[in-house]
């Protein structure tokens, strides 16, 4: 079950965020019932309140950080961004996110290139949040990021995979980890991404904003398990008409 | 005497004796005692990285950087967040 990244282990396949959660004892529950063993964490001036406590239990967890550039609209603030996450927090891993507006929170292609360039020729291991677009997704992969995270739909919007076909598509061409990332809404968007043939799914909202997280943790903890279980057990194929499971062999008749 | 100098903190004027350096500054913040390597004496993490004029400061060098008249500093950690 496990995959690598440089040369770390990793056992769960669900990447969490920490985003959205209402308090802090909320998200230690929820990230405790998912399992999960890389947790990603934004960067904020410090304003002398408890807010360095995230970074506090996510050592006390025992949780790898994935710092993050989010709210980085130019490649600029977000290569500042991951060299101060690197300083910070001591990883020189970074999930990449540059934003082209607040409304959609999607990616700006041109700017994420630029960025994702520039930190991996500054020993980054960069995790880019990209489109679901098989191209860019490519040159991405070029560029020699370590993962590509295509999003499922936008972030937060609990939309689900609005995409199958180019998630698979990328996938497919791919020879680096895909984790698909953002619009993850509940257990079977996280299975299906994990049918399609992703390395790991990474989500926050769907799990820290639900009514009960710490039931939703568990419950997309065994969503990623089982997709990545089916991925790898040979579905059968479709078929446009029934194939009986019982022999008609044997069959009792009236006299 | 000792000379004053007006920075810019996290976005916001704030005064500083003159000298101090980036290790004072940082110190005086998350009120900790700071050796000259950039990590706490108490053993801990501090989860926080300087930026001066848009450039990373190293822990290890906070000691030998000295804020001047005019700096923006930023001093950022890690919050709840993607």
């Amino acid at each position: 079950m496990s995959w690598n990244i440089d040369d770390v282990t990793l056992n769960s396949r669900l990447v969490m965020g920490t985003g959205g959660a209402s308090s802090l004892s909320i998200l230690e529950q929820a990230l405790d019932a998912s399992g999960t063993e890389l947790t990603t964490v934004a960067l904020r001036r410090y304003d002398g309140q408890a807010r360095d406590s995230v970074f506090a239990l996510l050592q006390h967890l025992g949780i790898r950080i994935l710092p993050n550039t989010a709210g980085c609209y130019t490649a600029r603030d977000a290569v500042l961004t991951a060299q101060l996450a690197r300083e910070a927090l001591e990883t020189n891993w970074v999930k990449l996110e540059v934003i082209a507006d607040e409304e959609t929170l999607l990616p700006d292609p041109v700017e994420l290139f630029h960025a994702a360039e520039e930190l991996v020729l500054d020993g980054f291991t960069v995790f880019a949040y990209t489109n679901d677009d098989p191209a860019l997704a490519k040159r991405l992969e070029d560029a020699g990021v370590a993962v590509v995270m295509p999003a499922g739909a936008p972030i937060g919007s609990g939309l689900g995979i609005l995409n199958p076909h180019n998630i698979d598509t990328i996938v497919s061409r791919a020879q680096v980890p895909v984790i698909l990332d953002a619009g993850v809404g509940t257990a079977s968007d996280a299975a299906l991404a994990m049918e399609l043939g992703c390395t790991a799914v990474l989500l926050a909202s769907a799990v820290t904003r639900a009514h009960d997280a710490t039931a939703m943790a568990r419950a997309m903890s065994l969503a990623v398990e089982s997709g990545h279980l089916a991925a790898h057990a040979g579905r059968i194929p479709k078929r446009p008409l029934a194939l009986a499971s019982s022999t008609f062999e044997g069959m009792v008749t009236p006299a | 005497m000792t000379d004053t100098i007006t920075i810019m903190l996290n976005g916001e004027r704030h005064e500083l004796a003159s000298p101090t350096t980036a290790r004072g500054l940082v110190s005086g913040i998350v009120d900790k005692e700071i050796g000259t390597d950039g990590t706490p004496a108490d053993g801990t993490r501090l989860g926080i990285a300087v930026a001066v004029d848009g450039e990373v400061i190293r822990r290890g060098q906070w000691s030998d950087f000295a804020l001047a008249e005019g700096h923006s500093v930023d001093i950022v950690t890690a919050v709840q967040g993607g």
